[in-house]
């Protein structure tokens, strides 16, 4: 039996953690109590709910939003640093608590990390917290040497009174500054006098990525653990009905066999042991109505959706059918994807305790912490207060572990099944690739006219595509029109004066959720017609879009910033086609030139891929970068990736089926920024905005061949 | 009884013949490094060093590793960082890291059999999957450590 080593519920617990992976890093194999012992150290110091300051000096950054591999533990780091004055070197950072959150009255505001927002939406707190601590450190030595504040200068974490040169350092007035009152009316640096934001600093989480050490969700250890592997059904929306588990619960290490309404999963005392067993199952489903849905059904009910006369009209501007009935030349097509899975690296993943006294302690990969409290909560049948998340380093999120938290109701009704015990759940990768909340299947029908002189007068859309806000936040639902759905086409920056913008949704029982950029499917169709315009108008297809756009439209100058990083027009050798596309959101806007060529296999080769983004404001240029190589890699595998659906379920199961791009099909990546300023955007998914698009722009330029159907399939480049 | 050279200790284990090694090494030994993510040996993130070369621990079992010589992330930096690491850590090569101790596991091993790999030994050699896009950085880092920058 384990002891309750772990009270009180305070920082004292991410010193247990770290004691744990003390012993995962192969220092020592015992663990070693009590860990009171590793609690914090009573004479550190809390300035604010975000920043800690040791005596040494040492500044600890707390981090609302998890870190995914995008950077924003860096990043958010970098900002609170900045107004804070503190010395780089001596920053480190650590996850906010979700209970905390929830007791201190959200603190720490949204732990939500999606949408590109952990930078944008939270950079004006984060740096008003900075400046304030260091005002209350200034302020702090000031009365200690009973002297004017503004007698005072600060740099580095170094504060001196300027007349006699006396300094003392934020870590010798820390605890006197903490009980000062934090000032109001705080004026934040602009980014021209950042020193530590706006600078490509090394991250802080990658020296310990090269050793192998941080802590994601699978890494978690905790004395007496056991794990746990889980069978869901394989039919979207099944039951459990029976599961014969006696040869199962005579194998080595099994604990338990747990049965819940819609999974069975296998408890053991390894991960491998727990899984071996769970494939003795012998399972019995109830698949539901669903049963015999399949790629073919599931046309069938998108294309009734492009047929109905009564779909939902997200945008109209002018008499569309009109101006269309009078076109000189009216183009029209269908574009079309499938369902994606996100596919992170690092499987679904949850430990969870029950507490002997009902308190529910959670480990998880989440990418909302606070999401991940509620479920597990719920999931234990007790107050929210009563529950404690510990976020960990996530392997790779891409919007699977936001808005759905099924991992974490899981891993708590599992656990609640073994009071007392943690338990470790770990997805197998069949599990994750055919229990995701996938990228949406869509068609859409798209129509322009063109006038005499190659001007669009009228653009009509009709989406056909499940809706992901009706899965995942109903209450976002506006007169029946998911705006993840129709986003890209119901706010065109081009100026075309008659458009009309239908959504027909169709749900289906295949799961959808945010997959990187959500809509960016709308982005290649968009794109990619324009184009078709832009030939049909025997145009060039930057001129053609610059036409279509006002002078101080940021959408024109990122096209202006790529076309110039990328030689729009010059010659290529032979072999290599050149496409381009701009596509804004999430709060930036982004335009992508590619250059690709058809490989040896018959194949296509994205060959570069040069992306400019202006998000008014960046934190570090390094990290975008990474973002942007990021996004092109998973737009590349968007284009060749596709989950398929046959007797309900999704056919993928592993990497063998649902292939990645490897090291050899990464484009060169390059990266223009073009902050305007004034406004800050994300970067964690406007670089895929326009990548798709400018890929198949550039097979349509080399090869002649468009390609409005995904996934592409070689045949598709063939002549 | 299955004795293992992990890291140059000698660990005796009570454990099935048959459990691959990325589980010895992961629920047995604490070594949690070395990741799982697909079982079939399609991704590479569990890749660690047997007899100094590249091997797949999911598709590698106890019986299979028993005699042999093994290195995992937490092996490699002993006594200190490798030179692959510090290169890691100077191109900035992980973003969620999840797949990168098999990724510099991989690249080691590459860098001891062909000291100074084409762009072409590197995509042959590095078929480690990696979802966030690091291969760019993976190649300009392994090329670093070539040329001894």
């Amino acid at each position: 039996m384990t002891r309750p080593v772990l009270e009180p519920r305070s920082p004292q617990r991410r010193d247990f953690l770290r004691a744990c992976v003390a012993v995962g890093g192969g220092l020592a194999l015992e663990f070693s109590f009590p860990l009171r012992a590793a609690a914090a150290d009573a004479t550190v110091e809390e300035i604010n709910a975000w920043i800690v300051i040791h005596p040494d000096d040492r500044v600890v950054i707390r981090i609302a939003r998890s870190e995914m591999g995008q950077g924003s533990y860096t990043a958010l780091a970098q900002l609170v640093a900045e107004e804070l004055d503190c010395d780089w070197a001596k920053v480190s950072a650590e996850f906010a608590s979700p209970n905390e959150n929830l007791r201190r009255n959200r603190v720490w505001g949204s732990m939500s990390t999606g949408g590109s927002q952990g930078v944008r939406s939270s950079q004006d707190y984060v740096r008003k917290a900075g400046a304030a601590a260091r005002e209350m450190l200034v302020a702090a030595a000031a009365a200690q040497w009973n002297v004017p504040r503004a007698a005072c200068s600060v740099d580095k974490g170094v504060i001196t009174h300027v007349p006699t040169r006396r300094s003392l350092r934020y870590g010798e007035v820390a605890a006197a500054a903490a009980k000062i009152a934090p000032p109001q009316d705080l004026k934040l640096r602009e980014p021209v006098e950042w020193k530590i934001a706006g600078k490509p600093l090394p991250r802080l989480d990658i020296p310990d990525k090269v050793l192998g050490k941080p802590v994601f969700g699978t890494d978690v250890v905790l004395p007496g653990m056991l794990h746990a592997s889980i069978a869901q059904c394989p039919v979207f929306g099944g039951r459990l009905l029976s599961v014969d588990s006696t040869v199962a619960e005579g194998m080595r290490g099994v604990k338990k066999v747990v049965r819940a309404d819609d999974f069975v999963a296998v408890v053991a005392d390894s991960w491998w042991r727990a899984h071996r067993a769970l494939g003795a199952l012998k399972i019995e489903w109830d698949v539901g109505a669903n049963g015999a849905a399949s790629d073919a059904t599931i046309e069938t009910m998108l294309r009734d959706g492009l047929a109905d006369p009564k779909a939902g009209t997200a945008r109209t501007l002018g008499d569309a059918a009109a101006a269309l009935a009078g076109a000189t030349k009216v183009v029209e097509a269908e574009y079309s994807a499938p369902y994606l899975a996100h596919a992170t690296m690092e499987p679904q993943v949850c430990t969870a305790w029950v507490k002997p006294d009902g308190f529910v302690e959670v480990w998880t990969s989440t990418q909302n912490g606070e999401a991940s409290l509620a479920t597990a909560a719920r999931a234990a049948g007790v107050p929210p207060e009563r529950a404690e998340v510990h976020k960990t380093m996530l392997g790779g999120g891409f919007g699977r572990r936001g808005a759905p938290q099924d991992f974490v109701r899981q891993g708590v009704t599992i656990a609640k099944a073994m009071p007392g015990t943690p338990v470790k759940l770990m997805w197998s990768r069949e599990e994750d690739m055919q229990h995701d909340f996938y990228r949406p299947a869509s068609i859409v029908k798209l129509r322009a006219g063109l006038d005499a002189e190659g001007k669009v007068v009228a653009f009509e859309a009709k989406v056909a595509c499940p809706s992901i806000l009706a899965v995942l936040i109903p209450r976002a639902l506006r007169n029946g029109i998911d705006f993840t759905a129709v986003r890209t086409l119901s706010d065109m920056p081009y100026a075309i004066p008659n458009q009309k913008i239908d959504y027909a949704m169709r749900n289906g029982h295949v799961p959808v959720g945010f997959w990187r950029a959500p809509g960016q499917q709308n982005g290649v169709y968009r794109e990619c017609f324009i184009d078709e315009l832009a030939h049909a108008a025997g145009q060039d297809p930057l001129a053609f879009r610059f036409a279509m756009l006002e002078p101080e439209d940021r959408n024109l100058r990122v096209l202006e910033a790529v076309a110039k990083a990328a030689g729009w027009g010059r010659m290529l050798p032979a072999g290599v086609g050149r496409g381009l596309a701009v596509v804004e959101g999430f709060g930036s806007y982004a335009a992508g030139v590619a250059e690709v060529s058809i490989a040896a296999d018959g194949g296509l080769k994205v060959l570069r891929y040069v992306v400019a983004i202006d998000s008014g404001t960046f934190v570090n240029p390094d990290t975008c970068a990474a973002q942007a190589e990021s996004n092109a890699v998973y737009g590349l595998g968007g284009l060749f990736e596709a989950c398929t659906v046959r007797d309900g379920r999704v056919q993928q199961s592993n990497f063998h089926d649902f292939r990645l791009p490897m090291i050899g099909d990464m484009p060169k990546v390059e990266l223009v920024l073009v902050p305007s300023g004034g406004f800050w955007g994300g970067h964690g998914e406007p670089g895929i905005l326009p990548f798709q698009a400018a890929v198949l722009n550039a097979v349509f330029a080399l090869t002649g061949k468009r390609i409005r159907r995904l996934p592409l399939r070689k045949e598709d480049l063939k002549a | 009884m299955i004795a293992l050279d992990v890291n140059g200790r000698i660990r005796n284990l009570d454990v099935e013949p048959e459990m691959p090694l990325l589980w010895v090494l992961r629920d047995h030994l604490n070594l949690l490094g070395t990741k799982y993510a697909c079982g079939i040996a399609q991704c590479g993130a569990c890749t660690v060093h047997m007899d100094g070369q590249p091997v797949r621990a999911c598709v590698v079992t106890a019986a299979a590793a028993a005699g042999k010589r093994i290195v995992t992330i937490e092996g490699l930096s002993q006594p200190e960082m490798h030179r692959v690491q510090k290169a890691w850590i100077e191109h900035q090569v992980p973003q969620c890291g999840y797949c990168q101790a098999g990724m510099i596991m991989a690249a080691v091993a590459l860098l001891e059999s062909t000291p100074k790999p084409t762009d072409a030994d590197i995509d042959a050699a590095m078929t480690n999957l990696c979802r966030c896009g690091s291969y760019p950085r993976v190649r300009e880092a392994i090329h670093a450590v070539a040329n001894g920058a």
